[in-house]
């Protein structure tokens, strides 16, 4: 793999656009694709940058998103706050385990898998590393992939405030965290779509 | 990091293009910045409504969850349950909970604290609401020291968990009769407060403490009279059959009720403050003030069944006492059982016969008023036993002035009094019945029932004749004379032969006449006919019924 040959001594950049390879020579002159006149950039600039910056938002905002409650149901039963944690350890206690798991993999395990994931490319980068670059390029299109399913638990929560809505027998509100929650998977995907999986392949001095 | 190579021999650098730039991914870092600016803030605040938190003690945990069970004040929700552990010695269950911020000025070392479960008493219902939103914590500040944090739970709530405005009273009374707590306080029949404490006093009487709501307790003055307005009052007297109640749920609970005492109780009101008598019944309760009672005794020579200790004594009409004991005596003289009638009296009821009699010094001790009963006496005071209800046979004392009863020595020095007695008029009345019965008795009945019965006798024998011998002949008459009718009737008949015949004869009687007419016109014409016959017939010339007529006389004469 390390045989083939980089952009870079090709003199090549790939116009993200339309899939052009402008050679440097035409850039110098212009930094427009000769074809569909995007600007061209031999790598996105300021990629591990931004996403380190996005990445560090979604942590910060992952805290709130988990300690505040994300529902508020009244109803016959009394009032209860909902967490996303406490509602998973309802939801398994009373023996739903199947939706238990789901509400787990959508809510704690992915936004976990992604700031880890995302983490790792970043400092891999910076390092220059050569580990793994094939299973690094693996892990990104996985992290580009799972990045909205997060938003099911988005999904339940404003469903279900939409739908119980029966007054005294039962209703239900949504509450910050959700709000949170939202921001977590909003920002955690901006943090993927920032980060170049081409800098895994490059080799610097 | 621009990876275009620049030549270096140009002065210029196209750095402006990538300064330009420059600020965008410094602008990325406001991201993370804000949402830790964000997350801080959050936990400022919440850190900032965390109000106290405090543990209280109950026997019982029931009912209470973690994070669900609120603290409420005034209905209104102040904390949660945020654990529940049992003590040390595993004896109480330790609720801990979180308060709300500014609620540490409710926290006083007298602040309660009760669990609120449903509860179905006789006189209300509370705590329905929790049948299905389970339990919550009742709270009630106090006013002692702030600062506490540890509580002991009560086990029943408060008669009074919201501490509305109003006053507490306390009301003395021998006993509590049926009085529960929580029963109600009435006012002229409106419910204004109840009872929210009963109390045992050392003194072996009750003292019960209502409490009488805003804006009501305008009512209680110094002239009020607290009575019991406990269940139904049914009291069986010489006056009758008396029911009174209060209410439904007085009769069920029982009640205390209130009203301004009597007129008299304006002059004399008194005593402390927020300290009440709490009589027996309404009429207890409303009665003038008694007085001391003087005690007098009474020597019946008559059988007294139906008077019974209570029964009222009443003076020219006036209740001014009552029975306090029947006893047996023995007179060693007369080998007699009469039966001695003690009874206690208030000279006070006199009203204002008492205020003039006060006036002139009779009433200053006993010496005075024995002198005065003496004269009383004398001009024929006399206590008689009378019925007061024939229906229940119940009796009173009366003290009337009889003038015609035969006098007797009043001695004044004997202490009670004793009071000359009469035999009472239910015992004339028992004699008059008595006689009535004995007449009733004496009628000659069973001769008078003989006598009847015989009589009755000869009348169902003289029906039974008439029914077997007159009734068959009559019969048979009337089948006679229905016969003769039908054959009446059947020779009347139109169509009968006799009928028949009797219109021909008839026809013919008629034609004949005619005959003797024209017969009688021809001699009157021509007399000589008789003489000489009939002429012979000329040519008709004549009018037709001329000829006619002739030819008909012609035909007439044989």
């Amino acid at each position: 793999m390390t045989a083939l040959k980089q952009s870079l001594e090709l003199g090549l950049s790939l116009c993200r656009t339309c899939g052009l390879a402008v050679s440097h020579a035409l850039l110098e002159v212009d930094r427009r694709c000769p074809r569909c006149q995007s600007r061209v950039e031999h790598r996105m600039p300021f990629s591990t940058e931004m996403t380190l910056a996005w990445l560090i938002a979604g942590i910060v905002f992952y805290i709130p998103a988990n300690l505040l409650p994300v529902m508020h149901t009244s109803g016959l039963q009394g009032e209860a706050d909902s967490t996303i944690l406490g509602g998973i350890l309802e939801f398994w206690r009373s023996g739903d385990w199947d939706i238990a798991l789901l509400i787990f993999t959508a809510s704690i395990a992915v936004p976990f898998t992604k700031f880890i994931a995302i983490g790792l490319l970043l400092l891999t980068v910076r390092k220059n590393s050569r580990w793994q670059q094939h299973q690094r390029t693996a892990l990104y299109r996985i992290v580009e992939f799972i990045g909205y399913w997060s938003m099911l638990d988005v999904i339940v929560v404003a469903l279900t405030s939409a739908l119980m809505q029966f007054q005294v027998l039962g209703t239900a509100e949504p509450r910050a965290g959700i709000a949170f929650f939202c921001a977590v998977v909003v920002v955690t995907m901006l943090s993927a779509l920032s980060f170049d999986p081409r800098l895994i392949w490059d080799r610097r001095a | 990091m621009s990876a275009a190579p620049t030549p270096p021999s140009e002065g210029e650098l196209p750095t402006p293009l990538v300064q330009n730039r420059r600020w965008i991914p410094r602008l990325v870092w406001a991201v993370p910045i804000v949402a830790a600016a964000i997350g801080i803030s959050l936990l400022i605040r919440n850190w900032e409504n965390a109000g106290p938190r405090i543990t209280i003690t109950f026997l019982s945990g029931e009912g209470v969850q973690v994070g669900k069970t609120l603290v409420k004040y005034r209905d209104v929700a102040v904390g949660r349950v945020s654990a529940v552990d049992l003590s040390a010695d595993h004896q109480t269950v330790v609720v801990s909970v979180d308060l709300s911020k500014d609620t540490s000025s409710l926290l006083r070392a007298d602040t309660q604290f009760w669990i609120v479960r449903p509860r179905i008493g006789v006189g209300s219902v509370s705590g329905l609401d929790t049948l299905l939103s389970g339990v919550y914590i009742g709270m009630k500040t106090g006013a002692a020291t702030l600062g506490e944090r540890r509580f002991v739970g009560l086990e029943n709530p408060p008669a009074l968990s919201h501490g509305p405005r109003g006053r507490e009273l306390q009301l003395h009374a021998a006993r509590a009769g049926s009085l529960a707590m929580g029963a109600p306080v009435y006012f002229r029949q409106f419910q204004v407060g109840r009872v929210i404490d009963e109390n045992l006093l050392p003194d072996g009487s009750t003292r019960v403490t209502v409490f009488v709501e805003a804006p009501y307790d305008g009512f209680v003055r110094p002239v009020t009279r607290f009575w019991n307005a406990s269940g139904i009052d049914v009291r069986l007297g010489a006056d009758g059959l008396n029911v009174q109640t209060e209410s439904l749920a007085a009769v069920l609970a029982g009640g205390v009720a209130f009203d301004d005492g009597p007129i008299e109780a304006l002059f004399t009101a008194g005593g402390t403050p927020g300290e009440f008598t709490l009589y027996k019944s309404e009429t207890e309760a409303m009665a003038p003030p008694d007085g001391d009672p003087r005690y007098v005794r009474m020597r019946f020579t008559q059988a007294l069944r139906g008077l019974e200790v209570g029964a009222p004594v009443e003076f020219v009409g006036v209740n001014i006492g009552s029975v306090v004991a029947v006893d047996l005596g023995y007179d060693p003289r007369e080998k007699s059982f009469p039966v001695i009638v003690t009874a206690k009296l208030y000279p006070r009821r006199m009203g204002q016969a008492y205020e003039s009699l006060a006036a002139q010094g009779k009433t200053e001790n006993e010496e005075t008023l024995a002198a005065f009963v003496g004269t009383l006496v004398n001009r024929g005071l006399r206590a008689q036993a009378r019925s007061g209800s024939l229906l229940t046979g119940k009796l009173y004392i009366a003290l009337d002035f009889l003038p015609a009863s035969a006098r007797v020595a009043f001695n004044a020095s004997i202490r009670p009094l004793e009071l000359p007695t009469v035999n009472g008029t239910f015992q004339e009345l028992e004699a008059g019945v008595g006689r009535i019965v004995k007449k009733v008795n004496d009628l000659p009945l069973e001769q008078i029932a003989a006598d009847l019965h015989t009589d009755l006798k000869d009348l169902h024998e003289t029906l039974s004749e008439l029914h077997s011998r007159v009734l068959p002949n009559a019969e048979d008459t009337l089948s006679a004379l229905h016969s003769t009718l039908d054959s009446a009737d059947r020779t009347l008949d139109v169509e009968s032969p006799l009928q028949r015949g009797l219109t021909e004869t008839l026809s013919e009687t008629r034609n004949t006449l005619q005959a003797v007419r024209e017969l009688a016109d021809y001699v009157d014409r021509h007399p000589d006919a008789l003489l000489r016959g009939r002429r012979p017939q000329q040519m008709p010339q004549g009018p037709a019924g001329l000829s006619t007529g002739a030819a008909l006389s012609s035909d007439a004469k044989p």
